[in-house]
């Protein structure tokens, strides 16, 4: 509890927000049977910044964000998070260590209410075990209450009071991606991964989208991965931009010398030989 | 009206031990997505370990009450041991697999329980008895004439089965193990992302639903005694959870009071003019209707597809 009000309260200031090196991936080779999906990828993440990982479908950038999630384990290279090297794992270990994801296809519990969804984000922070639950008795009840507390903050960040009850299943497209950063952002990560989060959307929704992921680097003051095909939101938002074209990194650094990179230019828009 | 209501009550008891069963059915659904084939099985599976144990300890100890007590907590043990063992097995290696696999997989853990089962266990009829009283209860007898017959069995077993009912709702509904199960059955990937041990996860509920299926056991074993038989009992509560819906916990109840005391009092009252044997059919019949016209039951989730 003490480390969310701390988060909450103390907004990371001005200019020098950027710190240290929070994730590095080190050579990072992915391949699937014959197929390489991703091929000696090295770059960097440091803290509090918003990284952008662009490039044409089928470059690799899902396959990168899974590297990081631990879904997918690549065949060579080292990732580094918080300095530590990773060993082979699994994604709720990473949820464990702090990094939380959305994904490219919406994957929510749509059975359940938008309360119900954003509350299974508070998992690990919960404590207490098995018995105490099935008895709902003293700390268990205790600290349920504690962490809805925290989720109403969520819900309230978000904007999304009016639908707390709603199965998420019910919900338009752009609201389902809100409620999927919600459950995201409940787990107090030090490290969000958002795959496509505007994919999809029209413009009033997408300005939404950047102001929440903006808010949340700012206010939180979380480190954000972000995948994204809409260039003019990518430009804008991000500090630093890695580029990806079948599977090899073509460029990475500010959105402006991105822009102007040759090889970029190519992979988006082809080449005349 | 004395009689009426015996036929009722007869067909609500029966109709809980029904819902024992559809019980285990709605738990291993809703945190699976799966409809476990095998919980019939586990039935069988926890009743003659439950047998077996309480004939061994009831001699060691000398005491019937201590014996049956351990006996119990060694049954539970053993299908918290099946639990794990069925999620190393099988489960862990289906993770992120087709829902159609899961099933087929819980049909050859069907048969690989009745068969082990029977071969750890024995496959002669065994009984159990947890010394619950037997001698029938007449009430009301004051205010009606004849008044009415109850086994106080079976008011044990409905309180058993209540209590079991009431803490599993609430388990599901409101606390985190029910919103990680309930998150499990929606979404693998997604349950992983935000820290739920999968594994683990499984185990919990395969355990429980042991659990659920030896308490079932107890009762179906104490009254008809304890034989392969039990294991095709199962079907019988396929309707309930077709009425009640899959995915709701107070549906299984609701949907075995219905079908069991629709069985007994059309039996009763509509038999003699078709010749009887109503109580065979009945349920799936009525369970044909619901599917025809409301798929998801009575109390499941409807299911919505946005195109």
């Amino acid at each position: 509890m003490n480390d969310m009000t701390q988060t909450l309260e103390t907004p990371v200031a001005g200019r020098e927000r950027i710190g240290g090196v929070i994730l590095d991936l080190q050579n990072i080779s992915l391949r699937f049977g014959g197929v390489k999906a991703l091929t000696d990828i090295s770059f960097d993440v440091r803290e509090h910044e918003i990284r952008s990982i662009i490039g044409p479908n089928g470059a690799g950038k899902s396959s990168m964000l899974n590297v990081i999630n631990g879904v997918y384990h690549p065949q060579e290279g080292r990732i580094l998070f918080r300095g530590a090297l990773r060993e082979k794992m699994e994604p709720q270990v990473a949820a464990a260590q702090g990094i939380a994801r959305t994904f490219q296809n919406i994957a929510l519990f749509k059975g359940m209410t938008v309360l119900d969804n954003i509350m299974t984000g508070r998992n690990l922070k919960m404590k207490c075990n098995l018995f105490q639950h099935a008895l709902f008795w003293g700390a268990a009840q205790k600290e349920e209450i504690a962490h809805r507390i925290k989720v109403e903050e969520v819900i309230d960040f978000l904007e999304i009071q009016s639908i707390r009850n709603t199965p998420v299943g019910r919900l338009p497209y752009g609201l389902q991606k809100r409620v999927e950063l919600g459950r995201a952002l409940a787990a107090e990560p030090e490290l969000l991964l958002l795959d496509e989060p505007m994919a999809g959307m029209n413009v009033e929704e997408k300005q939404d989208m950047c102001r929440f992921i903006l808010d949340v680097n700012d206010e939180y003051g979380t480190t954000i991965v972000l995948i994204e095909h809409d260039m003019g939101v990518v430009m804008d938002i991000s500090d630093r931009v890695v580029v990806l074209d079948y599977g090899k990194k073509i460029g990475d650094g500010a959105p402006d010398e991105v822009k102007n990179n040759p090889d970029v230019i190519a992979a988006y828009l082809g080449t005349s030989h | 009206m004395g009689f009426f209501l015996e036929t009722f009550l007869g067909g609500l008891m029966t109709g809980l031990l029904y819902a024992l069963i559809g019980l285990g059915f709605v738990l291993i659904f809703k945190a699976s997505g799966v409809f476990n084939f095998a919980q019939g099985a586990m039935v069988l599976v926890a009743a003659l370990a439950m047998a077996r144990f309480s004939g061994w300890a009831t001699e060691a100890l000398g005491s019937m009450v201590l014996g049956n007590v351990l006996a119990f907590l060694m049954s539970v043990a053993f299908m918290i041991a099946v639990a794990i063992v069925i999620e190393r097995l099988v489960l862990r290696h289906l993770v992120n697999q087709e829902l159609t696999t899961l099933l087929m997989a819980t049909l050859g853990i069907t048969y690989v329980l009745d068969g082990l089962g029977q071969m750890v266990f024995g496959s002669s009829v065994y009984t159990i008895d947890v010394g619950m009283p037997k001698e029938p209860l007449f009430l009301f007898e004051g205010v009606f004439e004849g008044g009415m017959l109850i086994n106080p069995d079976d008011l044990i077993a409905a309180g058993v089965a209540a209590t079991l009912v009431a803490t599993l709702a609430l388990l599901f509904q409101y606390t985190k193990v029910g919103r990680a199960l309930r998150a499990v059955a929606d979404d693998h990937q997604a349950a992983q992302s935000v820290g739920i041990p999968l594994g683990r996860i499984w185990v919990v509920v395969w355990a429980v639903a042991g659990i659920v299926a030896l308490v079932a056991g107890i009762v179906w074993g104490s009254k008809l005694g304890v034989q392969f038989s039990l294991s095709t009992v199962a079907l019988r509560a396929l309707p309930v959870v077709i009425l009640g819906g899959l995915t709701s916990v107070p549906g299984a109840i609701i949907g075995g009071l219905i079908i069991g005391v629709g069985e007994k009092v059309s039996e009763v009252y509509l038999g003699p003019f078709v010749g009887g044997g109503i109580e065979v059919w009945f349920a799936y019949v009525l369970a044909l209707v619901f599917l025809l016209f409301r798929p998801e039951g009575l109390f499941g989730e409807k299911h919505i597809d946005r195109v």
